[in-house]
């Protein structure tokens, strides 16, 4: 016994001595010495991350990886892309395989409290709806007490299910699955009557389906979910520079700025003060992130603005057709604001 | 160590004088195993500390505490009763129960099967043989996950929906949501039965022990199985008379989208135990081929010049002896099977990895204690497979003479 003490207090001594901390501080400075940004998307998810015919991932997500790139870089290219699925998406970020995660991720307090990630803010604001097949003849969510519903794990999606039919008094079945592609399967063979997911990615994962015509999605929206990128806590550096790039895209918007007109603006030299310090033409905007003073000129030019990115991946401009709704411009009755550049 | 010793003295032949107590042997291979243990420890303590600090600095805090936090999601079958408004711990319980479930049903079919068949690829009939032999190279070699695959999504998924459900005389259907069966709900009373039970099953065994005594001292045999079979169908039988049939069935019904009473197997269940029966069965029928082949030839040849019957001696003379051969690798094939039933996620089975150690962790982000307690029960329930077959072998253990 008194050899098992002395034991014990010699490995806590050697342990307190030895063990060295590693502080998570160097994110920005890794990410620049390596040269590309390390970005963690969807596997597939049309609209948000996929890889298009060319083998290019597109998608509103993937317009984030490049916007962060643009800025550290001032080349949008620089980015190298992980798919990961949603069990294995915030474990990616902590141990260091990915850089920044940005795929259709809901910004939640235990997320942000626990898991030692932070969120740079809201690419899109979403909110959880049903997918059914016509033949069922369900008009709204509160019909589907006794359903078998799929969903996928480790999402919010599959807590929030649970909180509706609890709430409502409801029972149901989940079938769950980890990936997208299961989920959608289960649900065309008749496994589950309901399928739930973010709105936004019903619409995508509907035109994966063998008869999308044959589904309708639900108008029930049961939550909130504001999508949005995330880092690793404990480098400041790196959280601002992503967090910028985000805003740097829907303040290109709200000023005005766009991929096409941005260069005869630059050219042409806009009298409007606040332009000419996104252009980085007054001011050290810049420095300030540790960057060049062009990063959101980078930016806009490579990515576009927010309202481009939106109508190129999910608008009109793409086969999901979804409206600006929540997604429009604070000055269009929307909730896209971003805080200003000065 | 000490026959060492006395080898080294000898050699010298002088009367030895004691060495000091550094260099005796035993001292020194203890010091050594000291230092060993003391560095082993340094080395973990020193993982764990630094892991702790590590998390501490991430902003994420480790402990237990997480457990008795409400889970929040639904799971698909659990055999305890489980809400999402169960804790973390009780999702633990159902996924760890859920384990063992798919690890006891599939370790029992494929050891049927697996025997069956072994059985079959050493028969002298050429195109049973033949199609033994066509099983096991076929479904041995093709990946358990495409296997699981394939039976979950080819098969049970091209299953009609709920309304149009195959049905056995109305009582008991299949669908795409899984088999469902009609279940016995034991009335008052049926507690007899069970006692009536019990009771049979003592008297079979003692009347198995008394007709073993009986053929080793006179040499008669006894019909044991005949004799056993009707004790054990009478007595429960007349209790279950006596008592008035106390015994109801709860039948499944469609009611709204789904069957509701009754058992319900789900198909993400289903796929997985026909895919791990299968597959392991393979592995275990060349396993029991080998093992009778074992035996050797003059055992069955002095079975049968004694005129013992073929399926005497297959029971008597040939398979307990190749039990001997055949248990170790008969383990490693359980074990294998137990911890391959963590392929469920990729059907959506709700087992121990897919709800603790999947949608748990994702939940909480507690990947250190999750990932240890989920290891821990892996190493536990094979420590226990491995146990259990020792124990079994040490009994069986024969020797060949
Ligand atoms: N926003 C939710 C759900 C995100 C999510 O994973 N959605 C699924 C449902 S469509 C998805 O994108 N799956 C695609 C995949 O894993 O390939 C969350 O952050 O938990």
């Amino acid at each position: 016994m008194k050899g098992m003490k002395a034991l014990a207090a010699g490995t806590a001594i050697v342990v307190a001595t030895f063990a060295g901390t590693v502080y998570a501080g160097e994110t920005f400075d890794n990410v620049k010495a390596q040269g590309f940004v390390q970005c963690g998307v969807n596997t597939g998810l049309p609209g948000f991350s996929n890889i298009d015919d060319n083998g290019d991932w597109k998608g509103l997500d993937v317009d984030v990886c490049r916007a962060v790139a643009a800025a550290m870089f001032g080349d949008a290219s620089k980015v190298k892309y992980t798919p990961l699925n949603a069990k294995e998406r915030f474990t990616a970020l902590q141990s260091g395989e990915i850089d920044v995660l940005s795929r259709n991720t809901t910004w939640t307090l235990s997320r942000d409290g626990s898991l030692g990630i932070n969120f740079t803010g809201v690419t899109y604001y979403d909110g959880q709806g049903f997918l059914v097949k016509k033949s069922l003849g369900v008009k709204s969510a509160k019909d589907l007490g006794g359903a078998s519903v799929c969903v996928q794990s480790g999402t919010t999606t599959e807590l929030n299910l649970a909180d509706y039919f609890r709430s409502q008094n409801l029972k149901f079945t989940p079938v769950t699955y980890d990936n997208a592609d299961a989920t959608a399967k289960a649900f065309d063979a008749g496994r589950c009557d309901a399928l739930t997911s973010d709105q936004s990615q019903l619409y995508a994962l509907r035109i994966l389906l063998k008869d999308p015509s044959g589904s309708v999605v639900l108008p029930d929206v049961i939550s909130k979910e504001p999508l949005g990128p995330s880092v690793r806590q404990g480098d400041d550096d790196w959280f601002n520079l992503v967090k910028w790039s985000l805003f740097a895209m829907v303040n290109g918007e709200d000023l005005g700025i766009t991929s096409e007109n941005i260069d005869d603006m630059k050219k042409n030299g806009s009298d409007k003060p606040d332009v000419k310090r996104f252009l980085g033409e007054t001011g050290e905007f810049g420095k300030m992130l540790g960057v060049s003073d062009d990063w959101a000129y980078n930016i806009v030019k490579q990515v576009g603005n927010y309202g481009e990115s939106f109508e190129r991946n999910v608008g009109s401009g793409s086969n999901l057709k979804i409206e600006r709704g929540l997604n429009a411009l604070w000055s269009n009755g929307g909730l896209q604001y971003a805080p200003p550049v000065r | 160590m000490s026959s060492d010793t006395s080898a080294h003295s000898q050699s010298q032949g002088i009367a030895p004088s004691k060495p000091p107590f550094w260099r005796n042997p035993r001292v020194h291979a203890l010091f050594y195993q000291v230092v060993l243990l003391i560095g082993v420890f340094v080395f973990f303590g020193y993982i764990f500390h630094n892991t702790v600090v590590n998390l501490e600095n991430q902003g994420i805090t480790t402990g237990f505490g997480f457990l008795d936090q409400e889970a929040g999601f639904g799971i698909i079958q659990s055999l305890i009763a489980y809400t999402p408004a169960s804790t973390y711990a009780r999702t633990f319980a159902v996924g760890l129960l859920n384990t063992v479930l798919v690890s006891v049903v599939g370790i029992f079919l494929a050891t049927i099967v697996g025997l069956i068949v072994g059985l079959a690829r050493l028969s002298k009939n050429w195109l049973i043989s033949r199609l033994a032999a066509v099983y096991i190279e076929t479904f041995r070699n093709i990946p358990l996950l495409l296997q699981i695959l394939f039976w979950y999504f080819a098969v049970l998924q091209a299953l009609p929906s709920p309304r149009q459900s195959f049905s056995l005389g109305e009582v008991a259907f299949l669908n795409i949501r899984g088999i469902y069966l009609p279940e016995p709900v034991f009335e008052s009373g049926f507690g007899v039965v069970f006692a009536a039970i019990a009771l049979a099953v003592v008297i079979v065994a003692a009347l198995a022990k008394w007709a073993h005594r009986r053929r080793m001292q006179t040499g008669q045999s006894f019909h044991t199985v005949w004799t056993s079979l009707a004790v054990l169908i009478a007595l429960p039988g007349l209790a279950f008379a006596v008592m008035g049939a106390p015994l109801g069935w709860s039948l499944p019904s469609l009611q709204g989208f789904n069957f509701t009473g009754g058992i319900t197997v789900i198909p993400e269940l289903a796929a997985l135990v026909i895919a791990l029966t299968i597959y392991t069965a393979s592995s275990i029928a060349e396993i029991v081929r080998s093992g009778i082949l074992s035996v050797s030839h003059g055992q069955t040849e002095a079975a049968s010049s004694l005129g013992l019957s073929t399926g005497k001696i297959t029971r008597l003379v040939v398979l307990p002896q190749a039990m001997r051969v055949v248990i170790p690798p008969l383990t490693s094939q359980y074990l294998n099977l137990m911890k391959n039933s963590s392929l469920a996620t990729a059907i959506g089975y709700p087992d121990l990895v897919n709800v603790f150690a999947g949608t748990t962790l994702n939940q909480t982000g507690q990947a250190v204690v999750i990932i240890a307690m989920t290891m821990s029960v892996y190493l536990t329930i094979s420590l226990l497979i491995s146990f259990f077959m020792n124990w079994y072998n040490r009994r069986s253990a024969f020797v060949e003479q």
